[in-house]
């Protein structure tokens, strides 16, 4: 259940607004379903007191959107969770933000809806929602259903790295800190398999891809100018995949590029549509680095250089 | 139109020995854009580059592919057959068909295909060649020599009179380096500091040299003939300009219990010192870690003699820029660290020291006035053991020492042996030795004449123990000729200590991009050819920076660095190697990643405009290369996700062109 309420976060974005730190608030309104709020920009108090939402279904990380954002003229504000902050810090780092553009007000967070999970539940329509009391409450043409917010919650936020703010201007909740909740454990136990049963595990997974490409443009740490798979002298442009090398090759070629820069906010896994489990590839990805190289966290703070791409003179000599 | 013509070598035998280049020669003229395909004996011989020459000018070839030897063998050899028959120079491809073909395989069929693979993706490398051109820069006529012992005095001085501007920099608030600290050098047994002295000061009096005492190379940016270092001058407290070298100040010091660094600790030396007679610059420094003034604010004793109100205790450390055209390291040895030997038992006994302790005690500057006596009990040793190789020879799996010879060990023990012989005739010597190893002008003659003459006892064998029992030390040995242990009761124990290149180095080779080798010392850019040249152009190394050297040949290495550094100066202008890095504006996204890893600080970010299609201008963060720093390593190119970063003469496509060929 999310900690802030929505009034809160209404009354902040208006007083932002009002007292001029910012030109615009980035935030959610209602959507076509009441599992779907859509991200949107609001330029006024009014349009924030009569659209402005927040519940446990306003998952997205909000940090690639401010790539774009920051470049039109003035400052916005962006009410973040804990774990959106780690990709900001990253793309900060990476020069794809202006600090001086943001306004980032943190929001505590105790995790957010998988809605596929929870559709999977209800195995009827969901026509409203609610989270109160530690639990979810949805009225569906069957009746209402109530579940444990544990029950619901997304992988992601069940082995949450970080209930700590990493970057903000104001926070609207306690100071938290980071947490241990064995993120690691699922790649552990694919590292147990055998090669075969490993090979076969990822085969079938990313045998589901339709390459509409939702991982790529979600993912914050993606944010080439021109992404090798939509350039046509790659050979490999924006299509479905041909056959299952091109349906390893697109991911794993994603896992590589992000090496070292992924944060772990699982925005893919998060957004594909075939329910690929995508994050574990990065998650092994940064296994390894913490294992190689020393425990790293990617956007942990401004300025840090992955140890993919840094060196120093202790780095034994060729 | 591509009109390629693709030369195999025999290389004598080399080649031809397991690959049959006729085969190769008629497979290739069978590929596309292929028009002339021919074999020579010798390819880098005056008659195979005429073969090039020809057949450019009568096949109207515009690309060369040479199956030979590796490129850095020949590749500028054929560069300049091309060029001289108006070809680009850099339209010439090289498939490594001997070292890494001929030579590592037998089966001549086998060797035969994986010729005809490689020489194929030498030519599909070779048709996306692009025309490459290189930039000419200025050459900054200074030299910067770091470290200040008679390596780097000797490269100094040769420079500078050769009329250009030098600066030394010394991390010591004094140049000499361990020659300073020696008795006596073999194997004409000229006193040290005699010869030395006239050195250092004649340096600091050339009005083309500076020397920067008591600093430290802080950072290097730039590229040959352009460097840009960073000096750090660390705070003496004591003006430079100002100071007398009176040494009255060290005179009233109330501190004088500090161990002296020049007498490797035997000695003390106050708060505020002259770290010997014959410094140079002859100017005082302060010790901030035992100086009172500087620890508690008490004291001030020294400023308050002062006549010439030198002292300040203020100063910070400053840090100066400087820009230089050439890089000479001089940063010599040490010996290693003993103590980890405990079978020597150089930790619990004052009897058992090293070689260059012993140099400090023979010394008549030293902490003994030159009098040879034991430090425990101030009595004169009657029996004196040398044990060579200590920490030199080593196994791998011996972490405390080195593998490599020291090289100068065996010289300079036979040297002390004799000196302590000269003075004290009735002493007893015993050297224990694995080897003798004395290859050098007059160097046999010198230990024999230790051994036959002054009756030194070499003894074939090492030393298993050094007992130390209530001072009395014996010393249990083997005699490997006469197959009997021994037991010897010594007075004093030497032990020659393997030397390690100067703590500093691999600090300062990472500063410079010059590479080093598993043990420390710095790499040369050929081991024959190009002893005294670093693998990074414009640095150079003097002296026993790439190794133990003893001073004869530390001085020639020191004047050979020199003359390449002149050759270097006397140029007003280089030209750079166009295989560089570039990146594609409109892929970059300005995130850094290459940034971070070059490691020739070659890439810049620059804002620039870039019109958009809907007539709007948009700003961006792209990357800009320094084509005269880029070194073309490729780090940049695979760092880069967005594909933006690629090499001229190594690109992308033209890497992959070699690996489809390779696999189809």
């Amino acid at each position: 259940m999310q900690k802030q309420n929505g009034t809160e976060l209404k009354n902040k974005a208006k007083q932002l607004l009002q007292n001029k730190t910012v030109d615009r608030v980035a935030g959610f309104c209602a959507g076509e379903f009441a599992y779907d709020p859509s991200p949107c920009v609001f330029y006024s108090a009014e349009e924030i007191e009569e659209n402005m939402i927040y519940d446990c279904f306003c998952s997205p990380n909000f940090s690639k959107f401010l790539v774009k954002e920051t470049k039109k003229p003035g400052r916005i504000a962006v009410f973040m969770k804990p774990c959106d902050t780690y990709s900001l810090n990253q793309l900060i780092t990476e020069h794809k933000i202006d600090k001086d553009k943001i306004y980032i007000a943190g929001i505590g967070c105790d995790g957010m809806v998988d809605v596929f999970k929870l559709r999977n539940k209800t195995g009827s329509a969901i026509l409203k929602a609610s989270c109160d009391n530690g639990a979810l409450t949805v009225k569906t043409p069957d009746g209402d259903m109530t579940f444990a917010f544990d029950e619901v919650l997304a992988e992601r936020c069940l082995v949450c790295k970080s209930k700590k703010h990493v970057y903000y201007d104001e926070l609207l909740c306690e100071p938290s800190f980071e947490t241990d909740t064995g993120r690691f454990d699922k790649v552990e136990q694919i590292e147990k398999m055998s090669a075969d049963a490993r090979y076969e595990f990822f085969r079938s997974e990313l045998s589901k891809c339709i390459r509409c490409n939702a991982c790529r443009d979600a993912c914050p740490a993606c944010t080439c100018e021109t992404c090798v798979f939509g350039e046509s002298s790659s050979g490999a442009e924006s299509r479905e995949n041909a056959n299952e090398f091109e349906e390893k090759l697109f991911h794993i070629i994603r896992a590589y590029h992000v090496a070292g820069r992924c944060t772990d906010c699982g925005e893919c896994s998060r957004v594909c549509p075939q329910r690929i489990p995508l994050h574990l590839l990065n998650r092994k990805f940064i296994l390894d680095i913490n294992r190689f190289y020393g425990v790293y966290q990617a956007g942990e703070t401004v300025g840090q250089i992955p140890p993919l791409t840094d060196k120093n003179e202790s780095d034994p000599e060729v | 139109m591509k009109r390629i013509g693709v030369f195999v070598c025999s290389c004598g035998s080399n080649i031809e020995g397991a690959v049959d280049v006729c085969k190769v020669v008629e497979a290739m003229s069978k590929e596309p854009y292929v028009v002339y395909a021919a074999n020579c004996k010798y390819m880098c011989s005056s008659s195979g580059q005429e073969l090039i020459g020809k057949a450019a000018a009568e096949y109207e070839l515009t690309g060369i592919a040479v199956c030979s030897c590796s490129p850095r063998m020949h590749e500028a050899t054929f560069r300049k057959a091309a060029a001289s028959a108006g070809l680009n120079p850099y339209k010439v491809e090289i498939a490594n068909i001997r070292e890494q073909c001929s030579w590592v395989h037998k089966d001549t069929a086998e060797a035969t295909g994986k010729a005809i693979t490689l020489a194929k993706a030498a030519v599909s490398k070779l048709c996306r060649d692009e025309e490459l051109y290189p930039q000419s820069f200025p050459v900054t006529k200074r030299a910067l020599v770091i470290g200040g012992g008679i390596a780097g005095i000797q490269t100094a001085e040769d420079i500078s009179n050769a009329g250009y501007k030098v600066d030394i920099v010394e991390k010591k608030p004094s140049i000499g380096g361990k020659m300073a600290m020696l008795d006596k050098t073999f194997p004409t047994l000229d006193c040290s500091a005699c010869i030395l002295t006239p050195k250092t000061v004649d340096i600091s009096h050339n009005e083309n040299v500076r020397i920067f005492s008591y600093s430290e190379v802080e950072s290097v940016s730039g590229y040959v003939g352009n460097f840009t270092v960073k000096i750090r001058r660390k705070a003496r407290y004591v003006k430079e300009d100002l100071c007398t070298g009176c040494g009255l100040c060290a005179e009233k010091c109330p501190t004088k219990n500090v161990p002296n660094e020049f007498d490797l600790g035997l000695g003390s030396r106050s708060a505020i010192y002259i770290p010997f007679a014959q410094a140079v610059p002859k100017v005082a420094v302060i010790d901030p870690d035992s100086c009172r003034m500087l620890k508690d604010g008490k004291c001030g004793l020294c400023s308050r003699v002062c006549g010439a109100k030198a002292i300040d205790y203020s100063q910070k450390d400053e840090i100066t820029e400087e820009k230089y055209g050439a890089i000479a390291v001089a940063t010599g040895i040490d010996p290693i660290d003993v103590t980890p030997f405990d079978e020597y038992s150089y930790k619990n006994s004052k009897d058992v020291i090293t070689a260059l302790e012993l140099e400090r005690i023979l010394n008549a500057a030293g902490p003994t006035n030159g009098r040879l006596v034991r430090l425990s009990d101030g009595i004169r040793p009657k029996t004196v053991v040398f044990i060579s190789c200590v920490g030199s020879r080593c196994t791998e799996e011996d972490e405390r020492g080195k593998t490599y010879c020291s090289k100068i060990c065996c010289m300079y023990t036979a040297k002390q042996a004799i000196l302590i012989k000269e003075k004290y005739p009735d002493t007893d010597i015993y050297v224990f030795y694995i080897d003798v190893r004395a290859p050098g002008k007059n160097f046999d003659e010198f230990y024999r004449r230790a051994a036959e003459k002054y009756g030194v006892k070499y003894i074939k064998g090492m030393v298993g123990k050094v007992c130390d029992e209530n001072g009395v030390l014996t010393v249990k040995a083997a005699d490997l000729i006469n197959n009997e242990q021994m037991m010897i009761g010594a007075d004093l124990v030497v032990l020659a200590a393997a030397v390690e290149p100067d703590k500093t180095a691999k600090a300062l080779a990472s500063k410079l991009n010059a590479s080093i080798d598993g043990n420390g010392f710095f790499n040369e850019a050929h081991p024959k050819l190009r002893p005294v040249e670093s693998p990074t152009a414009g640095v150079y190394l003097s002296g026993a920076c790439s190794g133990p050297k003893d001073i004869p040949e530390t001085v020639a290495q020191a004047s050979a660095a020199a003359a390449k550094i002149i050759g270097l100066l006397s140029k007003n202008t280089l030209e750079s190697d166009p295989c560089t890095a570039h990146a594609d504006e409109l892929k970059c996204s300005g995130c850094s990643l290459c940034a971070n890893v070059c490691p020739y600080n070659a890439i810049t970010y620059i804002e620039k405009e870039f019109r958009m299609p809907d007539k709007t201008v948009k700003i961006r963060r792209v990357a800009s290369v320094n084509a005269a720093v880029c070194r073309g390593c490729g780090a940049c190119t695979v760092a880069c996700n967005n594909g933006a970063m690629d090499l001229h003469g190594f690109s992308r496509e033209q890497i992959l062109a070699e690996v489809d060929s390779i696999c189809s």
